[in-house]
């Protein structure tokens, strides 16, 4: 089985976030940044499956679009066991919409001919999970989102998906397809010092996002971004953890008179 | 002048209570122009009975034998077709796991982008959702040619109220070729039974990442034992098995109304707010003081929860004796 794993390098969920001086996006100096962590479920669904396939030359090439930083991600799919890395490069993610995004990551992935591309079921950046249903509609394939579980079945693949409110459904599907991998059904792996080691010899192409595929301009467009308003005015209880906890002992009492 | 066409979801044979806000955002959205409202299904009888009773505006039955459980090809090509057939300037969709599923690749299809969570609706049309796990607000303009997708986050726009007048029901037969139905769905299934009821707790103490490892646990569960509280958790808690799935509030969970909610070490992601934020009095407890729970919370204190929920713990039972 032939997997593409598409994975998106989103700010550390740690970091601070500043809304940098035009107001149009955050500020991406100092920032240090992580493997989006939905990507990281569905990049270990990929190599379960790999794994359960034995030795059947089953393929996991891991693929990302952005600019220079992001082959820091890659290099670190490929250290916990991916085969191959393609890289898009592009500096201008940030003015292309969804569907410029997807249209980049389709023209990469549409020569490699996979059985099955994986994705998270959203980034933890932009938030709008999205990339991978447009992906299916792109590459003209079967799809299903929030994936927890993936199976091998003689027609296809059999996986499980989390509906709302503690429901879930099984799906059938033919391949190849494009599912959205949804966090908890699997436990990520780490890198290792072996991993690491053999990552260095792996394969990293550089695709230039200019020569993929001409996109049309956005049709939905970042205006601008702000801080939330708060909707409640939140009192703030100082002090020291002792001080603070009686502070709000006393508000939840007397106050709210929730206690 | 907005032509709005509000899709409606079912859950069960009624209409989910979300269908109603985007209603209301369609409403909004549609000012002086029309708006029209689809239901889908096999036989979607009831469902038109039931808008007919919050609308008195046009309602179209969406009709196939093929739309009888929802799949993401039947649903795209039968909404496809009907937004040809009534050429909206915007559709406006409830943001549920099943609009997740398929409105993405529908607008894709009219080379457009859906607008997702929408929160609020300014005048321009300006979309605003969240973004960056609910630290900022990022307002949205639709520029294309076609319709303009939106869906809206759940508890953001009032229900639509009950309509006087009657709404006039047409029915919209779509061409949908079984071979095209790639996806076979199974009937739904709950993984276990429920066996803690966390929607009729009066209090309730939430954890999430800030707790770190399983081996702080027995904190929170001595303050929601002061309290005589349920624990609930956010998502990464119960994905990493520290605690059990029937105990997470949120989208994907439980949703529940407590008169006191104590979130610690939850950062206040969407997905986590949308379970709790009913809540009478809402306390939050994260080292980050613009952490996103802080939003929606009453008081707040910021530290680190190590050190905090044990000072709230003897607190709490400082006050109960």
């Amino acid at each position: 089985m032939k997997i593409v794993v598409a994975i998106k390098q989103v700010p550390d969920r740690d970091e601070p976030v500043r809304i940098d001086s035009a107001g149009k996006w955050i500020d991406e100096s100092d920032l240090q940044f992580a493997m989006n962590e939905p990507d990281a479920h569905a990049l270990e669904e990929a190599l379960l499956l790999k794994e359960k396939s034995g030795d059947d030359g089953s393929e996991v090439i891991v693929l990302s679009a952005g600019p220079e930083r992001v082959a820091t991600t890659l290099r670190e799919a490929l250290a916990k066991g991916a085969d191959r890395a393609l890289h898009i490069l592009a500096d201008d993610l940030a003015s292309r919409d969804a569907l410029g995004v997807a249209q980049l990551l389709a023209a990469a992935i549409r020569p490699e001919k996979p059985d099955l591309v994986l994705t998270g079921l959203q980034s933890e950046d932009l938030g709008q999970g999205q990339t991978g249903v447009i992906l299916a509609e792109l590459l003209g394939l079967p799809h299903s989102t929030l994936i927890l579980h993936v199976d091998k079945i003689a027609s296809g693949i059999e996986v499980k998906r989390e509906l709302e409110e503690g429901w879930y459904q099984t799906i059938q599907l033919p391949t190849p397809a494009v599912l959205t991998i949804q966090s908890g059904g699997n436990k990520l792996r780490y890198a290792t010092l072996m991993g690491i080691k053999r990552a260095k010899n792996k394969e990293l192409r550089a695709i230039a996002a200019a020569g993929l595929v001409s996109t049309a301009p956005p049709t939905v467009v970042l205006e601008k971004l702000s801080l939330p308003q708060r909707k409640k005015s939140t009192q703030m209880l100082e002090g020291t953890p002792k001080q603070a906890a009686a502070a709000l002992v006393e508000k939840l009492r007397t106050e709210a008179r929730a206690l | 002048m907005n032509n709005v066409l509000v899709v409606l979801e079912q859950r069960a044979g009624r209409i989910a209570r979300i269908g109603w806000e985007a209603l209301t955002a369609g409403v909004q959205l549609s000012g002086a122009g029309s708006l029209t409202v689809a239901v889908l299904g096999t036989d979607t009888e009831a469902q038109a009975t039931e808008a007919a009773t919050r609308t008195s505006g046009k309602i179209v039955r969406v009709e196939h034998a093929l739309l009888a459980a929802y799949t993401p090809d039947g649903y795209t090509a039968a909404l496809e077709q009907i937004i040809q057939s009534e050429s909206p300037t915007h559709v406006v969709f409830p943001h549920t796991y099943q609009v997740r599923d398929y409105v993405p690749a529908l607008a894709a299809r009219f080379g457009t982008v859906l607008i997702g969570d929408v929160i609020a609706i300014e005048s321009g049309p300006v979309f605003t959702r969240q973004l960056m796990q609910g630290r900022l607000n990022g307002n949205y303009r639709h520029s294309g040619k076609g319709p303009c997708f939106l869906s809206v986050q759940a508890g953001a726009f009032a229900a639509a109220a009950q309509a006087e007048g009657a709404a006039s029901i047409s029915s919209f037969t779509p061409v949908i070729d079984a071979a095209q139905i790639r996806t076979r769905p199974s009937e739904p299934f709950r993984a276990e039974a429920q066996t803690v009821d966390l929607g009729s707790a009066q209090t309730i103490v939430g954890v999430g990442r800030g707790i770190k490892s399983a081996d702080n646990l027995p904190l929170i569960e001595e303050l929601a034992a002061a309290l005589g509280a349920e624990l609930a958790a956010s998502r990464p808690i119960c994905d990493a098995g520290w605690l059990p799935m029937e105990r997470q509030v949120g989208s994907s969970g439980q949703t529940v109304a407590p008169r006191l909610y104590i979130a610690a070490g939850i950062s206040g992601a969407i997905q986590h707010t949308v379970g709790m934020k009913g809540s009478q009095c809402i306390v939050a407890i994260n080292k980050d003081p613009d952490a996103p729970i802080f939003e929606v919370a009453d008081y707040g204190i910021v530290g680190d929860l190590l050190e905090v929920v044990p000072a709230l713990t003897e607190a709490v039972k400082a006050a109960k004796q």
